[in-house]
């Protein structure tokens, strides 16, 4: 469900292909750089209600799904 | 009763040096500054001091106020670094300009050391201490960046920008949030050659990390708009002018979307002239009056974000 909303912003809101995007897609892959990157978590962090910490380790649509699950289950166990 | 502003001025430095030039001997090129910045030259320093084009961004701005310099009762210097750590820039500055008030000192707020001195000149004003006061911010970038690192060097440029403010309605409120850090932007002081230092050796070099300090600016200054539209039972759509600290044309247009708003509210100059730190908003204010954007009565928004880290918002009525 969170992979599907990302996909869903990226392409609505980012005018990305829907059609080309998997977990293991980059953003590199997608002409997105640093800047483009931090759009997005704002706007995923506004979505999702959690606060995602920058990370350089995020660089695919996986790995942005994997800070959010744990961000998600984290504040759950509040 | 605070102030109105009734003078503006500008001054940059007369070399030009554009994003080709850097590609010189950088590794960057001008389609990747361009798109990623919006900033396509910037003015640097040769043979000018940061007093000379602060002397002559103030005289243009007591000039246009219709004042003469004798008559300023305070003076506010806002600058990362002046071409002297003594005495203060201001000290050299009323030297120049026959200015006589006790009321004078520098200040360093980074970025957004604009606004922070238009907060301390409306307590002076409210106070009845100050009829008359000019604010001078003028910046040395190219003293601070490491012009071999690519990802810095790129975004700043040199410059001065000046306001004269005399007792009115025009101010109308200000907000200014400090979240002490440094992590993220900073600028060391050289270590020197003390015999006794025992940190590692320090050089006067700006860092940042552009990713942070976005995500930073881009919150915080939608946060500090929309609180003081709220307090003021305003919308997005009543200011006139949202005038921006000019860092970086991503930040301006998120901050822009996000408050649906069109582009002509927020007048650029950062292509022209890079990063210009806390004179980048008097510089801008400057063009505008001179190219007649302005008219009486106008609402403009001054939004600010920088080192320290700091936003600020500011409701000023254009009186000119």
């Amino acid at each position: 469900m969170i992979k599907e909303k990302i996909i869903q912003i990226l392409s609505e809101q980012y005018d990305v292909d829907a059609a080309n995007l998997s977990a293991e897609s980059t953003f590199e892959d997608m002409s997105f750089d640093s800047l483009d990157v931090a759009e997005i978590v704002m706007t995923l962090e506004d979505e999702f209600k959690i606060s995602i910490e920058m990370s350089s380790d995020i660089k695919t649509i996986g790995d942005l799904e994997k800070h959010i699950q744990s961000k998600i289950d984290a504040e759950s166990k509040k | 009763m605070s102030f109105n502003i009734t003078g503006t001025g500008s001054c940059h430095p007369k070399k030009l040096v554009t994003n080709d030039d850097l590609a010189g001997f950088l590794d960057t090129n001008d389609e990747w500054i361009r798109t990623r910045t919006g900033i396509r030259e910037r003015r640097i320093m040769t043979d000018e001091s940061l007093l000379d084009i602060a002397v002559k961004a103030s005289a243009e701005a007591i000039a246009d106020a219709g004042v003469s310099a004798s008559e300023i009762d305070l003076l506010i210097f806002s600058t990362l670094q002046g071409d002297y750590i003594s005495p203060s820039t201001a000290c050299l500055l009323s030297k120049k300009l026959g200015i006589n008030c006790s009321s004078q000192f520098d200040m360093n707020m980074g970025c957004s050391g604009f606004l922070f001195a238009l907060d301390i000149a409306d307590s002076y004003f409210k106070s009845k201490k100050a009829k008359k006061a000019l604010i001078v911010c003028a910046e040395a970038m190219s003293k601070l960046v490491d012009w071999s690192d690519r990802s810095t060097c790129v975004l700043f440029g040199d410059g001065a920008g000046a306001v004269v403010l005399e007792s009115g309605n025009g101010f109308k409120d200000i907000s200014l949030t400090v979240n002490g850090e440094y992590e993220h932007l900073y600028v060391q002081k050289a270590s020197g050659n003390i015999p006794f230092f025992e940190q590692p050796e320090q050089k006067a070099f700006l860092k940042m990390d552009g990713q942070e300090i976005y995500i930073f600016a881009v919150s915080s200054i939608i946060r500090e708009i929309s609180s003081m539209l709220e307090k003021h039972s305003m919308t997005a759509s009543d200011p006139d002018y949202y005038i921006f600290h000019q860092a970086n044309i991503r930040i301006i247009d998120s901050a822009r979307k996000k408050l649906r708003q069109s582009g002509e509210k927020f007048p650029v100059n950062l292509d022209r002239y890079g990063n210009t730190s806390s004179a980048s908003i008097p510089m801008l204010l400057d063009e505008m009056n001179r190219e007649g954007k302005l008219k009486k009565g106008d609402i403009l928004m001054l939004c600010t974000f920088g080192a320290g880290l700091t936003t600020g918002a500011c409701i000023i009525e254009w009186n000119k």
